[in-house]
């Protein structure tokens, strides 16, 4: 066994390698000898990876490689793939994982077989096994695999080696893309990565925060603060494309956003020298300038910068900076085409660049430099390259810009739409051009819609018709024989206009037509019939026209025919049609009847265009339900299709029924399929646009379409083909006559009143855009809409779009659902899987650490920043905080989170779902430029909803809101639950105590009025409590409260329990041994009536803020009737106030500490104090635990200290029931908070 | 992203093709024909980006190139990409190339394609750019090389040997190898 084993082996040493079967396949120069050896090679692949061993497979595999890069498939030998994977030796691993990567995807089965492998690999001790594993996975991994491996993954993320670290975070984008569920859970991590010591991992952490806001820019604007930071400190090129790149992607969104980035990207592009750098620099600022363009101040400046550089990589010798620089320029064209529009000679000069991508690019510049003055110069220009051009391609290319800039903006900057038909006439005469049907549906438009051009379209088509060269079979298979399709019909449409109608007529029936396409033959039959209309009309007015018409008739008859054997049905049905009635015709003018009236009436009526959306626009009737079904539904499944291919919705329901009910299917089909071929020929169907058909005309409203007749200026007589050329002399010649009329008049007018100086202007100087006036009146006709056509309807995102799915909230906070799958069949390694429990809520926490710290460091900014906006923030803080404060407002954003972080610390704590939005708000409004916007930007951002219409801003104040809701339903399940849980671990019955005390009202200095610091906490109808807090100046960082509890009810009340709610800054102080949730039994019973104080000892860290605590009391009431367990919710106020004792204070140190530098000063102002100074002081000192320092008249000097040694001095004055304090403090936010709780006092009262 | 990585020769042979994105067998066979058709029937002295691939991505997506001695290289990326950064990035990749075969040429890509595609796997994960630094990319090459070695140990050297007497029996080997200036020359661009 073993020999054999062995002996296998050395037989497969002279198996070939990758080397030999590229040198075999090199050898085999011929095709098909090639292909007979390659697949002897995969006969002998195939016996390799039947053996044991594994070298041999892996070597099969890699040749296998090999030839899939050639085009052979090898999903045949996934499952060998697979086992090479799982070697052991990285050699083989690599090779495998090689092999999968290239031929393995979705549909691949054997990859379920891989997930125990793959998680083994990524947690190999070997960081090259691990990589080789991500490697893999990033080319093929799936939805299953994403959801199996997703938190292993993340594990990884914070891996001790920078090399995996960034595999593990570039892999994570593929992991959303195919499980979109694992987003959320791993976002706090990727964004830690932002900030990772190594470069490559920040530089991937860039790249797919970036591919994902990308796709969903609004879900990351709230990381823009932090990109900003990146972007100010970063120095690797890589990653600040990547950044500036994604700032151009969210700027649309937030204005305000590209305000603040101008600056700093305006100095990169000053200061760097990679054109890479400065080429993503200068895109970003445009895509800030379109944003902006929308009534800000314009930033010519900017623009200006921008342009001058793409300017200068436009010169640039390297074709790469070139062919980008006009890339670029077509983006600022688009808001800014005045700045652009003087480097037209610069654009004008690239059109004649060897490098067709330059060219092309410099063509879309074209369309947006064009006015009315310099049209048909550039025009000009365009059809000289036309005839150079070599490739049909460019010239195809040519030919649509040229129409395309012509056609722009409803032919805005055409004036003389003669020139415009002759354009389009010399571009028939392109041979091999794809684009015959768009000058065809040009023609059509504007001899449609331009009235007072129908008169030279009509000769110009006519001549068209004539010429036979667009008739020969070489043009034809090109498309060019579309032209004649608009010809036909124009001339047969519009046959008042025509000189010649039988000569046209003869042209059009000439034998070789039947060579055209089946569509444009059915046009010529039909407008032939048109044509012979307006024959037999010219025919009654004379006996000369008599003759005419007879010959007419005797063509018709003998070329009809013809039409009549054509094997297009359209045609045939036409032509037949025809044919009968000219026979009619005739026997009936052998009757001498006049007919001309009658078969004129046939094509009467005028044709209007319709906006492209109006059908869709034309609301379904009440009671039609267009999905159900006409006719009894065929079985063949495929007629649906036909039904919504169907362009005219409403002749679904006009359908006659009864008629079609018998019809069998096959008629049916055969129906369905000539009204498409119908459509299709039909000549109304313009350019995607769906003109009504001509029955419509006379139902309702046509009459009401104002369409200004006009006339055209000179009456034209056009005795051959118009050259383009021509026109651009005359229109010269037209506008120096203008110009010299103009000047003429205006010096009547300033013989006649010579105080025109304000015109004076015009006279010199070149034309202005205005002056210009269009040959033709041009009378556009506008497009129709049906009546009560539906407001526009917005194109949605593309349902299929796998990116959409990523459309996900980042800021609303963890729920305890949303963790990664943890595998759960066998117990995890704890070394390997330490992601578990542990990390889950720590995740979150440490993002709101980071949102902390950038408030805090805002904290500091905002400290240097004047008094006056100074104050404004405090308002906006305020604002904040009170919903923060409130109760339900502000719950800790994860159940898991709540016994660490209670809402009650307010400013430090605003809930961290609006957090985001407002951190973002508060960045964007620290505005460096002082202007009249700003202001605006600070009165939104402080009151968020007045401003509906900034969508970036109100979207995020909608998501805040909502999350807020979310977790405020969360919050009260919380509630609930702990509830339940309290009663059930409810010690039964206690000791009845006999300790009941009468209320003691604190025996304090109460000089004056009698005052009380006990302020209401709780109420209900069995008991009430007020209490007191107090600092205690032996210990910085206690507090205790005082809380009376009085029975209001009738029953005895027992079994009270005191419970807080901790917050990090206050904590209730417990027995030892006793849980932070746990709650203290108050150590006395209630009798009926009676009343009792107890103590609660609180430890605080930072005291500059007022804080509330959330509590609970619960108790039983015992009545005669029973007991029942009843409970009280109560916020307990913890103000700044009570962190101060009354300190005596002597008047020398009072001055010495005023003098110290430390103290920060502010002030306050009360105005309609009724009360006596006395007693003003006395309530300061009361209340707010001061003590007088020195007194004189109406001024006096007060002092106090907290617990924690700061010192606040008061300065207060008394005038005219105005008192002014100002006070100094070594911490200014402590002070401030007291000041207003002074105001407080003083407005209650 | 990255979308597709082609290296082809002048005669559109394939000598790497890295999809990012599932395309069956036959269909990738015919962007590389549709590539090569775009790329090289364009001038060495016009610029290096191309629109209109139509079987691979769309309006967004854009063929950026390089042309070395006898191999093109094809990046086929989306708009998230900086157009002068690929171009950077594929200097960089050819580069790291050269060092890690000693004056690459396009046999060396022949016969080593796997070893290319380890290499490239240290500068392109999944469609997105891994590593720029070709310092760390070379270094990150040479410990997996070693590692590889020290695994051949005994059971890869009679393989080895065999090889090279398979080499030696061959007349044709110094005929297919002597094809001329076939070494990429590596132009010295500005630093990125």
């Amino acid at each position: 066994m073993a020999l054999k084993k062995v002996k296998g082996s050395i037989d497969r040493i002279f198996d070939k390698n990758l080397q030999d079967l590229v040198r075999g396949i090199r050898n085999h120069k011929d095709d098909e000898v090639k292909a007979k050896y390659i697949s002897t090679c995969i006969d002998e692949i195939k016996q390799e990876l039947k053996q044991e061993n594994i070298s041999v497979k892996a070597n099969a595999v890699c040749k296998l490689t090999y030839l899939q890069m050639l085009g052979y498939d090898i999903s045949w030998a996934a499952f060998n793939i697979v086992e090479v994977m799982s070697s052991s030796k990285f050699t083989y691993k690599r090779m495998g994982y090689l092999a999968a990567s290239q031929s393995f995807h979705d549909g691949t089965d054997v990859i379920m077989l891989t997930t125990n492998q793959i998680r083994k690999d990524l947690n190999s001790p070997n960081q090259y096994d691990t990589g080789v594993a991500l490697t893999g996975l990033s080319c093929f991994v799936t939805p299953d695999l994403s959801r199996d491996l997703a938190n292993d993954i993340m594990t990884l993320m914070s891996h001790t080696k920078p090399y995996i670290r960034k595999k593990a975070v570039l892999i994570m984008y593929k992991v959303f893309l195919k499980y979109p569920e694992s987003l959320r859970p791993a976002f706090p991590r990727l964004k830690e990565k932002l900030d990772d010591p190594d470069p490559g991992v920040q530089s991937a952490a860039v790249n797919v925060i970036c591919e994902l806001a990308r796709r969903n820019p609004k879900n990351y604007l709230s990381l823009a603060p932090l990109f900003f930071k990146l972007m100010t400190s970063s120095t690797n090129n890589w990653v600040l494309i990547k950044i500036i790149k994604l700032f151009g992607a969210l700027t649309p969104l937030e204005p305000r956003l590209g305000k603040k980035l101008i600056e700093p990207l305006t100095n990169l592009i000053h200061s760097t020298s990679a054109m890479s750098l400065l080429y993503e620099c200068v895109n970003t600022v445009i895509a800030v300038l379109i944003s902006l363009s929308t009534g800000m101040p314009n930033h010519s400046a900017s623009i200006q910068l921008c342009v001058q550089k793409l300017r200068i990589l436009i010169e640039d010798s390297d074709q790469n900076l070139k062919y980008l620089g006009l890339l670029a320029m077509s983006k600022i064209l688009k808001t800014h085409p005045k700045s652009v529009q003087s480097h037209k000679d610069l654009i004008l000069q690239c059109l004649d660049d060897k490098d067709e991508s330059i060219r092309l690019r410099a063509l879309d510049l074209l369309y947006g430099m064009v006015s009315k003055k310099n049209l048909m110069e550039i025009v000009k220009k365009l059809m000289l390259h036309v005839d150079k051009a070599e490739g049909t391609t460019y010239r195809d290319e040519l030919l649509t810009k040229i129409i395309d800039i012509c056609s722009q903006s409803n032919y805005q900057y055409i004036t003389n739409f003669e020139w415009y038909i002759s354009i389009l006439v010399e571009l028939t005469r392109l041979e091999g051009t794809r684009h015959g049907h768009l000058i065809a549906s040009q023609m059509l438009d504007v001899a449609v819609r331009v009235k007072a051009i129908r008169g030279f379209a009509v000769s110009q088509m006519a001549l068209l018709l004539d010429s036979a060269p667009l008739l020969s079979g070489n043009m034809q298979r090109k498309g060019i024989c579309e032209v004649l399709y608009a010809a036909a019909w124009i001339c047969g449409e519009f046959s008042e206009y025509l000189e010649d109608p039988v000569q046209t007529l003869e042209a059009m029936l000439r034998p070789k037509v039947s060579t055209l396409p089946g569509h444009i033959q059915a046009v010529y039959v039909q407008n032939a019939a048109k044509l012979f209309a307006a024959v037999l009309r010219n025919g009654q007015q004379g006996s000369q026209e008599g003759a005419a018409v007879q010959e007419t008739i005797q063509l018709l008859t003998d070329q009809l025919p013809i039409f009549v054997q054509s094997a297009d049905l359209e045609v045939q049905e036409r032509a037949s049609c025809f044919l009968q009635l000219v026979k009619y015709i005739q026997k009936l003018q052998q009757k001498d009847v006049d007919v001309g009236e009658e078969v004129t009436a046939l094509f009467a009526g005028e044709l209007n265009p319709v906006a492209p959306k109006a059908q869709k626009k034309v609301p379904v009737p009440e009671g039609l339900d267009l999905d159900a079904w006409i006719n009894d539904p065929p079985s063949e499944p495929e007629s649906e299709d036909e039904k919504s291919k169907s362009a005219f919705a409403k002749e679904e329901p006009q359908q006659p029924r009864q008629r079609h009910r018998e019809v069998d299917e096959k008629e049916l089909a055969r129906r369905r399929e000539e009204r498409k071929q119908e459509q299709a020929n039909n000549p109304f169907y313009i350019k995607g646009s769906t003109p009504a058909p001509k029955g419509y005309q006379d139902t309702m409203g046509v009459e009401h379409i104002p369409v200004v007749q006009i006339d055209l200026s000179v009456p034209l007589k056009v005795p051959g083909m118009a050259t383009s050329d021509k026109y651009v002399k005359i229109e010269e010649e037209r506008r120096k006559r203008d110009r010299a009329e103009k000047g003429k008049k205006k010096e009547k007018k300033k013989k006649r009143e010579k105080r025109s100086r304000g015109d004076r202007r015009n006279e010199s100087g070149p034309e202005s855009e205005e002056d210009i006036r269009p040959a033709q009146t041009v009378d556009i006709v506008t497009e129709e809409m049906p009546e009560n056509a539906l407001p526009s309807d917005d194109e949605d995102r593309d349902p299929n779009d796998p990116y959409r799915a990523l459309d996900i909230d980042l800021d609303k906070p963890l729920a305890e659902s949303e963790t990664l799958p943890v595998r759960k069949h066998r117990a995890p390694d704890p070394v390997k899987s330490p992601a578990e429990d542990g990390e889950k809520p720590e995740a979150p926490q440490e993002l709101k650490k980071k949102s902390k710290k950038e408030k805090r460091e805002k904290e500091k900014k905002e400290e240097k920043k004047s008094k006056e906006e100074k104050k404004k923030k405090k308002h906006r803080h305020e604002a904040e905080e009170d919903p923060a404060g409130e109760k339900e407002k502000a719950p800790p954003p994860a159940p898991e989170m709540e016994a660490v972080q209670s809402p009650s610390k307010s400013k430090q704590e605003v809930p961290p779902a609006s957090a985001p939005a407002e951190d973002l708000d508060f960045w964007l409004s620290n505005e460096p430029v002082p202007s009249k916007s700003q202001e605006a930007v600070v009165a939104t951002s402080k009151s968020t909803t007045e401003e509906p219409a900034d969508p970036g801003q109100g979207s995020d104040i909608e998501d805040a809101k909502s999350s807020k809701h979310k977790k405020k339903k969360q919050k009260k399940e919380k509630e609930e639950k702990e509830k339940k849980k309290k009663k059930q671990h409810r010690v039964p019955n206690q000791e009845e105590e006999e300790s009941v005390q009468n209320g003691t009202v604190e025996e304090e200095e109460d000089p004056l009025p009698p005052m009380s610091n006990y302020c209401l906490l709780a109420e209900n109808t069995y008991i009430k409590m007020v209490c007191d807090v107090q600092g205690n100046l032996q210990d910085s960082s206690r507090v205790v409260v005082s809380v009376i509890f009085e029975n209001k009810s009738s029953s005895f009340l027992k079994s009270m329990e005191f419970n807080v709610l901790d917050s990090l800054n206050a904590k209730l102080q417990r027995p030892e041994g006793a849980g932070p949730h746990d709650s203290l039994s108050v150590p006395f019973q209630l009798p009926p009536g009676v009343s009792n104080e107890a103590r609660f000892v609180f430890s605080v860290q930072s005291i500059v803020m007022p804080q509330k605590l959330k509590g609970t009391l619960t108790f039983i009431v015992k009545s005669d009737d029973g007991s029942s367990h009843e409970k009280l919710d109560f916020k307990l106020h913890f103000t700044c106030t009570s962190y101060l004792t009354t300190t005596p204070c002597y008047s020398d140190a009072y001055a010495k500490l005023l003098e110290s530098a430390d103290m920060k000063g502010s002030s306050a102002r009360l105005q309609g104090v009724g009360l006596p100074f006395q007693h003003l002081l006395a309530k300061i000192c009361f209340h707010h635990h001061f003590s007088v320092v020195e007194k004189i008249n109406s001024c006096a000097s007060l002092y106090s200290r907290s617990i924690q040694g700061h010192h606040i001095c008061l300065l207060v004055k008394y005038t005219d029931q105005t008192v002014t304090i100002d006070a100094k403090c070594d911490e200014s936010s402590l002070l401030g908070n007291l000041l207003d709780e002074i105001k407080l006092t003083f407005s209650q009262s | 992203m990255i979308k597709a990585i082609l290296i082809f020769n002048n005669h559109g042979k394939p000598r790497l093709i890295r999809f990012y994105q599932y395309f069956a067998e036959d269909m990738q066979q015919q962007i590389i024909r549709e590539t090569f058709h775009l790329v090289s029937k364009r001038d060495d002295n016009v610029c290096n980006f191309l629109e209109g691939g139509s079987l691979i991505g769309g309006s967004d997506y854009k063929l950026i190139y390089r042309h070395y001695a006898t191999l093109y290289f094809v990046f086929c990326v989306d708009s998230s990409e900086s157009e002068l950064g690929i171009l950077d990035l594929i200097q960089v990749f050819v580069e790291t190339l050269d060092k890690c075969f000693e004056n690459v040429c396009e046999l060396d890509l022949i016969f080593h394609m796997d070893k290319v595609h380890y290499i490239l796997q240290e500068v392109v994960m999944g469609g997105m750019v891994l590593e720029t630094n070709m310092n760390e990319i070379v270094a990150q090459v040479d410990v997996q090389n070693r590692m590889e070695k020290s695994e051949g140990g005994l059971s890869a050297a009679p393989a080895r040997a065999v090889s090279a007497v398979k080499n030696m029996n061959l007349p044709e080997i110094p005929r297919n190898i002597n094809i001329g200036d076939i070494n990429i020359k590596v132009p010295s661009l500005s630093p990125f």
